[in-house]
């Protein structure tokens, strides 16, 4: 293991972190944007709103990351009328690609992790919100999120690292983020052993400074439960 | 339709070669996460490190740097080995060893948690019953311990098969011929990506939901016996 050549291209990685944390916190935004709705969704008592939910999530969690984003990437270029349509501006980019695959993976695991932590706010408390007249609106502001808000978050801290490891993935598209950039660097040096070690150490800082924030996240979410 | 413009046989061959990495890598994760168990629960602190060590470094890196990891720095550490000794060759890691081992100890890391819990899961009480009405060690670890830790293991388990299932997808990245490589070069030779990519995506779904069955079967029958509260 060379030490000096981690040194030297430590700099030129680090611009990789820029592009794996910008698509990491984009991920996470429409990610949840999106699973919030899939998850009620999910839950609904309708079946044209539930079936279709399930579906949704039954594939993006059967099938792997690196399929999605190839049927994304490669696969919608197939069609000339998508590529003559404004749709491929975006998905002729592996960048925006790479950010549609990940938040639709990603929205569907929270979604089902969303849906738990719904289903399991005591139905006691649903009942007597209602009869003390709540609107169903206030009635999921004010006694379903807080509380599912506080379960959901473990699983969701879990999912988001998932994620972002799920990043290294774009740089089968051809995205340089920290995989990518590592993957060129190697083919110009040939230093596997030494490229490979710097980025996954990298990784390993992002995920936990990832689980550190979730943690703190949890504490100030919880400040006001009293333990029974 | 089915033919996949002529291709439908070399999609066959590659879901083929993914259950084979699929099974070989549980087998190696299941023996893997075992030892981890053992050794984080031995209490001997060089084995706790290690495991802690590993868990740690599988939760936090990427698979496919993994992947790549073992197989491109394997043959440098190697070949390095081989110079040590005098030998100035190039060893080239078999890319399915690499798949496989990387695939396994990513499992292994996951399930050693698993396999703890449910060792420690397994009330203290009845294994001095099992020993107390003369049990052999033998015979306590098969009839008393065995199914009580496989009952508690088995849906974590089935959860981590699911994910290594689909991070197989990850090892056509080194070239080995299985069901995304397979369908990578057919989408080559006829230009049709949404066709195939599709195609792929509804075999890998066919595999979880075969592999979601089973396990329901099986999570029933470790869970015959015990009774329910309804």
């Amino acid at each position: 293991m060379n030490l000096q050549i981690v040194m030297e291209y430590t700099p030129e990685i680090l611009a990789g972190v820029v592009v794996t944390m910008k698509l990491v916190v984009v991920t996470m935004v429409l990610g949840l944007l999106l699973a919030v709705p899939l998850a009620l969704c999910r839950n609904a008592k309708s079946k044209w709103l539930s079936i279709p939910a399930y579906a949704y999530i039954y594939f993006f969690r059967g099938t792997p990351l690196l399929v999605q984003l190839f049927i994304i990437y490669y696969g919608f270029s197939q069609f000339e009328s998508i590529r003559q349509s404004f749709l491929w501006t975006f998905l002729s980019e592996s960048y925006w690609c790479s950010i549609l695959a990940f938040t639709l993976n990603t929205a569907a695991y929270t979604a089902e992790i969303l849906r738990g932590a719904i289903k399991s706010v005591p139905q006691g408390q649903i009942e007597a919100a209602l009869s003390v007249g709540m609107s169903p609106i206030k009635l999921y502001t004010r006694i379903i999120s807080p509380q599912a808000a506080l379960i959901a978050l473990p699983g969701y801290c879990n999912e988001s690292v998932l994620m972002m490891k799920g990043t290294s993935l774009a740089s089968t598209v051809a995205l340089l983020e920290i995989t990518g950039i590592t993957r060129n660097l190697i083919a110009e040096t040939f230093m596997p052993l030494e490229l490979f070690f710097l980025a996954g150490v990298i990784y390993m800082i992002i995920s936990t400074i990832m689980i550190g924030g979730f943690k703190l996240l949890e504490a100030s979410l919880s400040r006001f439960r009293v333990e029974i | 339709m089915f033919d996949l413009y002529g291709f439908g046989g070399a999609m066959a061959l590659g879901t083929w070669g993914t259950i084979k990495i699929m099974v070989s890598a549980l087998g190696i994760g299941l023996a893997t996460g075992m030892f981890g168990a053992w050794a984080k629960l031995s209490g001997i602190r060089p084995f706790v490190w290690f495991t802690e060590l590993w868990t740690l470094v599988i939760r936090g890196v990427p698979e496919l740097i993994l992947i790549l990891f073992v197989y491109f720095g394997g043959s440098i550490v190697l070949g390095n080995i081989a110079s040590f000794f005098g030998y100035d060759i190039y060893i080239e890691i078999n890319p399915l060893f690499a798949a496989v081992a990387t695939l396994g100890v990513v499992f292994g890391a996951y399930a050693t948690d698993i396999f703890r819990v449910s060792i420690l899961a397994v009330p203290k009480g009845e294994i001095e019953a099992a020993q107390a009405i003369g049990m052999k060690k033998t015979t306590v670890l098969r009839r008393i311990l065995i199914p009580q830790i496989w009952r508690y293991a088995l849906p974590g388990l089935g959860n981590l098969f699911m994910i290594l299932q689909k991070d197989t997808a990850l090892v056509s990245v080194i070239g080995l011929n299985e069901l995304m490589r397979n369908t990578s070069q057919a989408v080559a030779f006829t230009k049709k990506p949404f066709v195939f990519y599709i195609a792929a995506s509804l075999i890998y779904l066919a595999i979880t939901t075969i592999t979601t069955c089973i396990l329901q079967v099986l999570e029933k029958r470790a869970n015959r016996g015990v009774g329910r509260a309804l």
